[in-house]
């Protein structure tokens, strides 16, 4: 049971916060995201780092988050759904997957968008094929994907990848 | 009305910002005070008696709130069409994974091991695992003959065309379990008070199936049971009918706890436990003449339902009105049924039968263009349906669809022939084989014969006090774009803009009965209820002289406003009428199916691989006439998801059971197409029209999910000359099927690569 484990303290940089928690050393970065910081944008879809819908950027690079023990986020600078916007204005990820159709249920789009993000950090003019690769990790069981790919190749400003 | 038109194009997704941003609330995102956490005991063995419940060491049972059939205040069943199953198993256990205890804690960390703590001794009694195995009926399981319904339709005089044909052509066809894998599992929460009674939250598509089901098995009257829908992650079928289960779970804890219970699934409880798409089997047997027209034919189709009824009987129906496709058929016999097995039960899924039908009756087509010796696009073209002719259910096609027309376009989008021709030439020096394939088909929109006379939906659209209007519908926003098209519809009739209209949750305690979000029934008999209600609002504005013609949507908010001001309610209402001169006979299956087909032609082209046997779709063109498109990106984006999720059940998605048990309930191993896996699905639009849909609209949902498979199949025929009569085809089963079709085989082709 929780009360009868051992906490230990962490401190992390959420969305440009720092953070110091007190955390059971196994719990997931997920949980406490959307437990202890009630930061709820982060999804959980399969809990085994198959669906990619619990995605976070942890010191710029995608992981899931399902799978990141919270000690190992000790230091690091992560980055959730709810911190890529600056202010009431939309990212240009989100604003093209919402004219694009890139969410439907909206279930995977946090994920989706944040992996998007990374992939356009690295690549700020991929080819379609490269947007298939970069998204790969992440399923979506609405769209296909086609919009989403328009989506991402609309945001990196090469109009449809269509 | 002073507006743009609002129909037609593609405005922003209701709740689109939310869901871009993350801060749309799924049901695990919501935690309410003093909340506690259910988990789910289930049985291990497919059939048998529970002879012993033993709570084992190690975990503090005083502090957790166990709930057992004994506990159910009303009728222990999960009610829908025939209430034979329990929600919680008492004595008797008929599937794995049937839900036998609830346990719940407020350390939701605790539960796995207490769920695991819990020992159940079974008197273990001979179960049945398929179809064959239940129609032998060596064990009966349910009713006298393991049979949930059987249906048989007649049309002309079948016996008289055998003397008569030029060529009696014969195929089985068989589909697999799918996964609806909707990326939220299910999920809910309930409380309970003496004073409000039951109050339940969760990702689902039916609220007012919840709400009948709850009512009867907590034993409370209506105005005590709200039933409110979360976004909802997903759903495609998959949220038909299960959410009542789980719904009844998390209530029957929460009322002997007194406190709000939340359960949600995970991955691998979600994927053993709840409903799949229903394997099925088709047998054809069709008489046809030698310049292969069909004369006639018998068509035997059978779903495995499982354990218990749930839906079978209404999968059944619409696989078998479906099996015909959009063909001709001057006589024709049916005989369908859904059987019993001891597997969890199958249910709604995309498509609810069609997909399965209309597999057989496309691979079928394929094999009489073979027999007879014409090509595939051949003998679709000469067995089309024309306008006037008459359905298998002897319904007449009364709209001006031209199907030789779409498919030849279909064939232009796709180069189909010369296409075919340059694989035909290239194959012979290749070790990869590439082919091409047709389906075409239909499917119906809304419910079946009389099932929307008997739904009898309602809406309500209201004026509100600052001058714009909400939509007051049950019906369910869960990625398909709901609440965008029927703001849209409504924005429309009334000369508004799209952000004078609002739509409101789905709560059982406010809104009407609009019927369940099912059979691609919203926009079209929804949608139309809605331009109908919205229609009463301007009457009442204009006939009390606050609202004169050709108003401004300025002038309509400030009249809104002002009649609100003054009699504090502006409301209309619509109920479903049906069209006149429809008939339908329930008995015979006889009459007129549905009020709208949506028709299509989809052309899949495949390179299958020789050294891994792995088939890959290169090219999909999907090409439907759907009545009116309101909503371009949405109504595109219905159609991608669906050929994917097609492509899924012809290729990738293998459901492996073990004595009526998922055994690849991961994400691991149940694999779905990612975005790397999917050629570009090229999505095209005619637009007919329809005189019962709101603005013309069909409808949309579940059409893109028939398609694809059979023209993936009709693709590796193309390509390796081999019949692909059985789905999924992973790379095993296609290395297997050709090692049987000719053991020589295999060196040809790597001789061939050499070359």
């Amino acid at each position: 049971m929780n009360t009868s484990r051992v906490q230990s303290e962490v401190s992390l940089t959420v969305n440009g916060e720092s953070r110091h928690l007190r955390v059971y050393p196994m719990e997931r970065l997920l949980d406490v995201l959307r437990q202890q910081l009630g930061l709820t944008g982060t999804k959980e879809g399969c809990g085994e780092g198959e669906c990619g819908s619990c995605s976070v950027l942890m010191d710029g690079v995608l992981v899931n988050s399902c799978l990141v023990p919270i000690l190992q986020a000790q230091g690091a600078r992560i980055m959730t759904i709810e911190g890529l916007a600056a202010g009431p204005q939309l990212h240009a990820l989100q604003d093209a997957f919402l004219k694009c159709g890139g969410a439907q249920c909206g279930i995977c789009t946090p994920g989706m968008i944040l992996a998007a993000c990374q992939l356009l950090n690295e690549k700020p003019q991929p080819s379609l094929e490269e947007i298939r690769e970069g998204l790969s990790g992440n399923l979506c069981r609405c769209t296909g994907y086609t919009q989403i790919l328009e989506a991402v190749a609309e945001a990196a400003g090469r109009g449809s990848a269509r | 009305m002073s507006t743009d038109h609002i129909v037609g194009t593609s405005v922003l997704r209701k709740e689109g910002r939310d869901k871009v941003t993350g801060r749309a609330l799924y049901i695990d995102d919501i935690r309410l005070p003093n909340m506690i956490y259910g988990a789910t005991v289930r049985s291990s063995i497919p059939r048998g008696k529970i002879k012993k419940i033993t709570f084992g060491q190690g975990v503090r049972w005083d502090e957790f709130v166990v709930v057992s059939a004994k506990d159910v205040p009303g009728q222990n069943c999960v009610a829908l069409i025939v209430d034979d199953q329990p929600c919680l198993a008492d004595g008797v256990v008929n599937h794995p994974e049937e839900p036998i205890l609830l346990l719940a804690h407020a350390d939701r960390h605790v539960l796995p091991k207490a769920v695991t703590a819990v020992t159940i001794e079974y008197d273990p009694m001979p179960a049945l695992f398929s179809m064959e195995e239940s129609e032998q009926c060596k064990e009966v399981i349910h009713g006298t003959d393991n049979t949930f319904k059987t249906y048989r339709l007649e049309k002309g005089d079948v016996d008289s065309v055998w003397a008569k044909a030029d060529y009696i052509v014969e195929g089985e066809y068989i589909t697999g379990a799918q996964e609806q894998l909707y990326i939220e599992n299910n999920g809910v929460i309930a409380s309970f008070d003496r004073e409000h009674g039951i109050t339940l939250w969760g990702s689902m598509q039916c609220p007012f199936y919840v709400h009948r089901a709850l009512m009867k098995l907590c034993k409370l009257p209506e105005s005590k049971i709200r039933v409110v829908q979360t976004e909802t992650g997903g759903a495609f079928g998959g949220k038909e009918e299960y959410p009542s289960m789980i719904a009844g779970h998390a209530a029957l804890l929460a009322m002997k706890s007194g406190r709000p219970v939340k359960i949600i699934y995970d991955r691998m409880e979600d994927m053993a436990a709840t409903t799949k798409r229903h394997p099925s089997r088709t047998r054809h047997r069709t008489a046809v003449s030698k310049d292969g027209k069909i004369l006639g034919g018998e068509i035997e189709f059978a779903v495995d339902g499982g354990a218990y009824t749930t839906l079978s009987p209404v999968v059944l129906s619409r696989g078998t009105i479906h099996a015909g496709g959009p063909y001709y058929w001057p006589h024709v016999r049916i005989r369908a049924k859904a059987v019993a097995t001891n597997a969890p039960p199958h249910g709604a899924f995309r498509g609810f039968g069609a997909p399965q039908s209309i597999f057989a009756m496309e691979r079928h087509m394929d094999r009489i263009a073979a027999t007879v010796g014409i090509s595939s696009a051949e003998v679709r073209r000469r067995n089309f349906l024309k306008s006037g002719q008459t359905t298998i259910t002897e319904q007449t096609i009364r709209e001006a669809i031209d199907l030789e027309k779409l498919l030849d376009r279909g064939l232009a989008l796709a180069d189909y022939h010369a296409k075919r021709d340059r694989f035909r030439k290239g194959n012979e020096s290749s070790i990869s084989k590439k082919g091409i394939g047709i389906a075409t088909f239909l499917h119906g929109a809304g419910f079946t014969g009389s099932g929307e006379r008997n739904l009898s939906s309602e809406v309500a659209v209201a004026g509100t006090a600052n001058g714009g209007v909400q939509l007051l519908v049950s019906s369910t926003e869960f990625g398909q774009g709901t609440k965008t098209v029927l703001c849209q519809i409504a924005a429309e009739e009334l000369g508004l803009r799209f952000e004078d209209v609002e739509i409101i949750q789905p709560d059982t305690s406010q809104v009407p009965n609009s019927g369940p979000t099912v059979a691609s029934r919203t926009v079209m008999v929804v949608g139309k209820l809605v331009q109908s209600a919205a229609r009463g609002i301007r009457q009442t504005l204009t006939a009390s002289g606050r609202l004169r013609e050709g108003y401004s949507w300025q002038e309509f908010r400030e009249a809104c406003s002002k009649y609100f001001a003054e009699y504090g309610q502006l409301l209309s209402r619509a109920g479903y009428r049906p069209p006149p001169g429809v008939f339908w006979d329930d008995e015979n299956y006889r009459g007129e199916a549905y009020a709208a087909f949506a028709w299509a032609v989809y052309i899949a082209e495949v390179t299958v691989d020789l050294t891994t046997y792995s088939v890959t779709v290169d090219d999909f063109v999907a090409l439907q006439e759907v009545g009116r498109v309101l909503h371009p990106v949405l109504a595109r984006g219905q159609i991608t998801g669906g050929v994917a999720q097609g492509i899924g059940f012809a290729l990738y998605e293998n459901v492996v059971w073990q004595n009526g048990r998922m055994q690849n309930g991961q994400m691991t191993n149940y694999i779905m197409p990612t975005s790397a896996d999917l050629p570009p699905i090229r999505v095209y639009f005619e637009e007919l029209g329809n005189e019962y849909g709101a603005f013309g609209a069909k409808g949309i949902g579940e059409l893109p999910m028939d398609g694809p498979a059979p023209a993936i199949a009709n693709a590796v025929e193309d390509a390796l000359g081999l019949k692909v009569d059985s789905i999924p085809l992973l790379p095993e089963d296609l290395f297997e099927a050709m090692a049987a079709s000719s053991p020589g085989r295999r060196e040809s082709q790597a001789s061939n690569g050499v070359q």
